[in-house]
């Protein structure tokens, strides 16, 4: 990575470039930085950036008290999956429709998905409530998971990928004695595999971090997921002080920045294929 | 052609087929989105021409009367500001700081890893916990400014409470969230457009801010183009942080379309003029996804 050769002298704009991104690097997790610190120490100074100042998890104790944490995380947990598995087989198929079969309306339809992309489940969320209410969804799990699972965005990738796999494949599978739903299984989800991680780890972190629907859908804390039971945690009405409220957020935070942290090449690899189409 | 006709009859038979195959794999896809999208957007248009319904007196049609109470309430024209005020900001600095960063992360830095992960990281916070983070910068005399403008004796600002600075405070967490999503697709792009092309434009005596402009920046545009889009879509849709920062206060001045929306049908469980707002922000996205798709996006094949 650092291949600045030492025998060449450096020219001074680039120290002054090297700077100003380190700088701006800085400022950026600044943020994450002062909260970790504010974390660690007890309430009346988690102001006072002495560094003598002793450290103590007094405050992730008093979070972690605090809230129904663990059962807000299975439900993020099971908010995740349920939308991810949801999402690949609805979007499989769905792409696989619009890839392979010609069938009258096909490309009306298809600009019907596509707009999707632009009439956000976020501004339907007054009469998406009353049909999640009229399904019996409030409350529930797939009742947050269920507007999202029809994703266009998915649909749009995974169309994509199935047209870029050469027509040669799937004859030879048919000749073979493939069904159609065969050669779906055997060519072009393998081939599209690539694909299939970036979407799941941007879905992922896209509904990890969902905040409005869930609110609006979930009344009981038994169904509350971590964002929203975040936002209530750290209300300013609630009158916790904010090494705990740093405390919490961070452990919230924690579980997806960990990942990030581990796979960090693939995760800005899979941004990098889902944004490009 | 004797052979081809035989074949006829089997060849409109697959046909037939196909296209059987074909809706049955969509179908999943068309019951949800008729459920949470079609049907929805029908319902919200309903709802926008008919009056609020109480107990005694059932709701009913009233044509535009909802729309016309909107445009009479100064609210409407308040919020109205502050979404204009908050995508006229949030889209151009975003874009901007999005492009810097990736031409610096692209270069070999030392600790490249380092800032292209600093870049990244509010990314993948969930906004509601960016808010929290940035809470505590915010918070007047306690807060991480007020104690470093503190120190230059400066007095103590409550940076969310009062009306000429609320809106600013929000929109800074807005393009922090965003700023670094915009960047990883520039960096793609950067990484698609060949050295040669640099050497050139250096040999024939270009400068770098020269190479920047008459190069890059055109051949960025597509990407520019994308990013806007999307930062566009945000500005509607961004809108967790006020939740906890502000909550649309002081006075209004950090009350954004989405986040009134909400209230109204949330809070005070006015479904008409919720539904009649909701319509024209659809009509807004509605134009946005005819500017991408007639004007904007000449690369991509749909057919």
């Amino acid at each position: 990575m650092t291949s600045v050769k030492a025998t060449r002298p450096i020219p001074f704009g680039d120290i002054l470039e090297a700077a100003g991104a380190w700088l701006l690097a800085l400022v950026w997790i600044a943020p994450l930085l002062f909260a970790a610190w504010a974390s660690l120490h007890a309430p009346g100074q988690a102001l006072d950036f002495s560094l003598d100042a002793p450290f103590t998890l007094e405050n992730y104790r008093a979070a972690w008290a605090a809230a129904p944490w663990p059962t807000y995380a299975l439900n993020t947990l099971l908010l995740v999956s349920f939308t991810l598995a949801g999402q690949l087989v609805l979007c499989t198929l769905a792409g696989y429709a619009f890839a392979r079969f010609s069938f009258p309306g096909r490309e009306a339809l298809f600009v019907l998905v596509l707009l999707q992309l632009f009439i956000l489940p976020e501004v339907l969320i007054v009469e998406n409530y009353a049909m999640a209410a009229r399904l019996g969804l409030i409350d529930s799990i797939a009742g947050m998971g269920l507007p999202y699972v029809a994703s266009a965005f998915g649909i749009f990738l995974l169309r994509q990928a199935f047209k870029s796999v050469p027509l040669e494949l799937e004859e030879a599978a048919r000749v073979e004695g493939c069904s159609f739903m065969g050669v779906l299984w055997r060519v072009y989800v393998p081939a599209a595999r690539p694909v299939y991680l970036a979407y799941a780890l941007v879905s992922v972190a896209t509904h990890w971090n969902n905040f409005l629907w869930p609110l609006i859908v979930t009344n009981a804390p038994a169904t509350r997921p971590l964002t929203v039971g975040l936002s209530l945690f750290g209300a300013p009405e609630s009158g916790v002080n904010i090494s705990i409220i740093s405390a919490a957020t961070l452990m919230v935070v924690a579980p997806l920045m960990m990942a990030f942290l581990i796979f960090q090449r693939q995760f800005i690899q899979a941004f990098l294929r889902a944004g490009i189409r | 052609m004797p052979t081809a006709r035989a074949l006829d009859p089997i060849a409109s038979r697959q046909r037939r087929l196909h296209a059987l195959y074909g809706w049955m794999l969509l179908a999943p896809a068309l019951i949800l989105l008729t459920l949470f999208a079609f049907l929805p957007t029908a319902t919200t248009l309903i709802a926008s021409v008919h009056s609020r319904g109480t107990a005694r007196r059932p709701s009913m049609f009233n044509g535009a009367e909802n729309y016309a109470d909107l445009l009479a309430d100064p609210t409407f024209w308040t919020v109205l500001g502050n979404n204009l005020v908050y995508a006229g900001i949030t889209i151009p600095v975003s874009i901007a700081l999005a492009l810097l960063m990736a031409l610096w992360a692209d270069r070999h830095l030392p600790l490249r890893g380092f800032v292209r992960g600093a870049y990244f990281t509010p990314t993948i916070l969930p906004m509601i916990a960016a808010a929290n983070l940035w809470l505590f910068f915010y918070t007047p005399g306690l807060g991480v400014i007020d104690s470093v403008t503190g120190l230059f004796g400066l007095p103590p600002v409550n940076w969310l409470g009062q009306p000429q600075t609320a809106l600013g405070a929000v929109i800074a967490v807005t393009v922090w969230k965003e700023a670094g999503f915009f960047m990883i697709f520039y960096l793609a792009a950067l990484q698609t457009i060949p050295p040669d092309l640099k050497e050139a434009a250096l040999v024939e005596g270009a400068g770098r801010l020269t190479y920047l402009r008459r190069v890059l920046l055109p051949l960025l545009m597509p990407t520019t183009a994308f990013i806007f889009i999307n930062a566009l879509i945000n500005s509607v849709k961004l809108i967790d942080h006020l939740f906890i920062l502000t909550k649309g206060g002081p006075n209004n001045t950090t009350k954004l379309v989405l986040y009134w929306i909400w209230e109204m049908a949330f809070s005070y469980f006015d479904r008409a003029h919720a539904a009649a707002l909701t319509v024209l922000v659809l009509a807004v996205l509605g134009a946005v996804a005819v500017l991408q798709f007639a004007v904007l996006d000449k690369r991509i094949h749909y057919r």
